[in-house]
């Protein structure tokens, strides 16, 4: 029986995964990306179906979901680190640079 | 699997057979109400509005309203008013004559009072009801399927699992000569270059493009900022982050063929395939818009649950993830968190879902029906005076 991948990544150009369940802060992670597979570790409590960034990320920069822009980074953010409203932002309404 | 239904006389096929008491106006949701617990063999959608509208907003109930009538799941029309709103019963009845489909009208202040119209409502609903009873499903084609695609109450799993899911089913339909629409423009605000890209045409997607700027327009006329709102609380809390994140989970419902055709709000469509159609993002007048334009059966996913149904069309509930099917189960029809659970792909869902779809239309009732969910708006887009 293989146990099921914490984290689920959609497309290869993606920087955030999803959880499929519950993380706790210091768990060692897996994620196939790009045929390889990357270890990572939970640097806080990630809840079923939040986003894990899956490589360090400075302000500002674009972060990549489905393939696609979903928003930017509102302050530098480690691998690990679990993302969401805190740490990034929509580019709705903003100059698109 | 066979498909079965019934032709209207305008030539479009239903696949319910109801006698439909429609208000013309709020004022007469509680008289329509009291006729249908006494002649329970009819159903009826509430109204919100009718009245204290703009010109702009008229339009559009009288359209909302003529076409709900028009619907083909609709085999027979009671309209029940008051007399002084804005779309008399006798001006509603005179509309959806076009549908060549029996249409009654009562108005209380020339029935006599709130029991005359009840007394006199019910007789008509009986006649109504006997003459209806007399039809009969035929075998038709899948290519008479016009499916509404909504998504509410969502969660970080709907773009993963349920929406994929979708797609893949509408993706069966279309390829099957069926339609499907999509609606809530504000959710595709954020993936409209995406939708864009899957257009037939650069002339149609530059239409798509063109209708979400509309509304994004229509947003920045009250000087108010889109991602207040979107994502919602709940939608936040689940883990959804961004406008554009929802956005580009929501477009996955309309699949990967080809955009035929944009169409406005409570439009009957032209052509046959994926569409968009221009409405908001709020469950109930999305799905009544999409179900005034002729989807005979709705999938409606969510992630974190919702009892959603419209009396006069089946609406099928599919959940995103196992946890919330599992707490909402007596609401959802299809669990597509089975694709997070690794225990099926997109692919698998989809055609199961495709399956459902058939069956639903076939006759088998959802939890939404069965529970006697029953939500209807009509959408305002200007004020309420």
């Amino acid at each position: 029986m293989t146990v099921k991948p914490a984290l689920i990544v959609i497309r290869e150009k993606d920087n955030v995964a999803t959880a499929t369940r519950d993380i706790r802060a210091g768990e060692q992670l897996s994620v196939a990306l790009g045929g390889k597979q990357v270890a990572l570790t939970a640097r806080q409590d990630v809840h079923f179906l939040h986003k894990v960034a899956l490589h360090d990320i400075t302000p500002g920069e674009r972060i990549y979901k489905y393939g696609a822009v979903i928003g930017e980074a509102t302050r530098r953010i480690a691998a690990g680190e679990h993302v969401h409203v805190h740490n990034i932002r929509s580019l709705w309404g903003r100059p698109k640079a | 699997m066979e498909l079965s239904g019934y032709r209207r006389p305008d030539g479009r096929i239903g696949f319910r057979n109801h006698v439909l008491v429609l208000p013309t106006v709020a004022c007469a949701n509680g008289v329509a109400s009291a006729i249908i617990r006494k002649a329970p063999e009819a159903v009826m959608l509430p109204m919100d509005s009718g009245c204290g509208m703009l010109k702009e907003d008229q339009i559009v109930f009288a359209k909302t309203l003529t076409n709900l009538a028009g619907n083909p799941n609709v085999a027979a029309v009671l309209c029940v008013g008051l007399g002084c709103e804005a779309f008399k019963p006798d001006q509603a009845r005179t509309a959806i004559e076009r549908f060549g489909k029996p249409v009654r009208s009562i108005a209380m202040h020339s029935a006599g009072g709130y029991a005359a119209t009840v007394d006199k409502g019910v007789a008509m609903v009986r006649q109504l009801a006997a003459e209806v009873s007399r039809l009969r499903r035929e075998p038709v084609e899948v290519s008479d399927l016009v499916l509404g695609l909504n998504c509410g109450a969502s969660d970080p799993a709907s773009g993963l699992t349920a929406n994929q899911a979708l797609g893949a089913a509408v993706d069966l339909l279309v390829d099957a000569g069926g339609s499907a629409i999509i609606g809530e423009t504000t959710e595709c605000v954020g993936a409209e270059e995406e939708m864009a890209a899957n257009a037939a045409s650069p002339e149609l997607a530059r239409r798509i493009i063109d209708t979400v700027h509309r509304f994004e327009g229509h947003v920045k006329m009250y000087g108010a900022d889109l991602s207040t709102g979107e994502p919602n609380q709940g939608n936040m809390e689940a883990g959804l982050s961004t406008l554009e994140e929802k956005s580009l989970g929501c477009i996955r419902k309309i699949g990967s063929r080809p955009i035929v055709d944009v169409i406005e709000y409570a439009d009957l469509p032209s052509k046959k395939g994926p569409m968009l159609m221009d409405s908001p993002s709020y469950d109930a007048p999305s799905v009544t818009g999409i179900v005034a334009g002729g989807a005979q059966v709705v999938v409606f996913t969510t992630g974190l649950g919702t009892p959603f149904g419209m009396s006069i069309v089946p609406v099928i509930k599919v959940m995103s993830n196992t946890p919330a099917f599992k707490r909402m189960e007596d609401t959802a029809d299809l669990n597509a968190g089975a694709i997070l659970d690794g225990e099926e792909t997109i692919q698998q869902t989809g055609k199961r879902l495709f399956e459902l779809v058939l069956d639903v239309a076939n006759g088998r009732t959802t939890k939404a029906e069965d529970l006697g969910e029953n939500q209807c708006q009509i959408w305002r887009t200007t004020l309420t005076l």
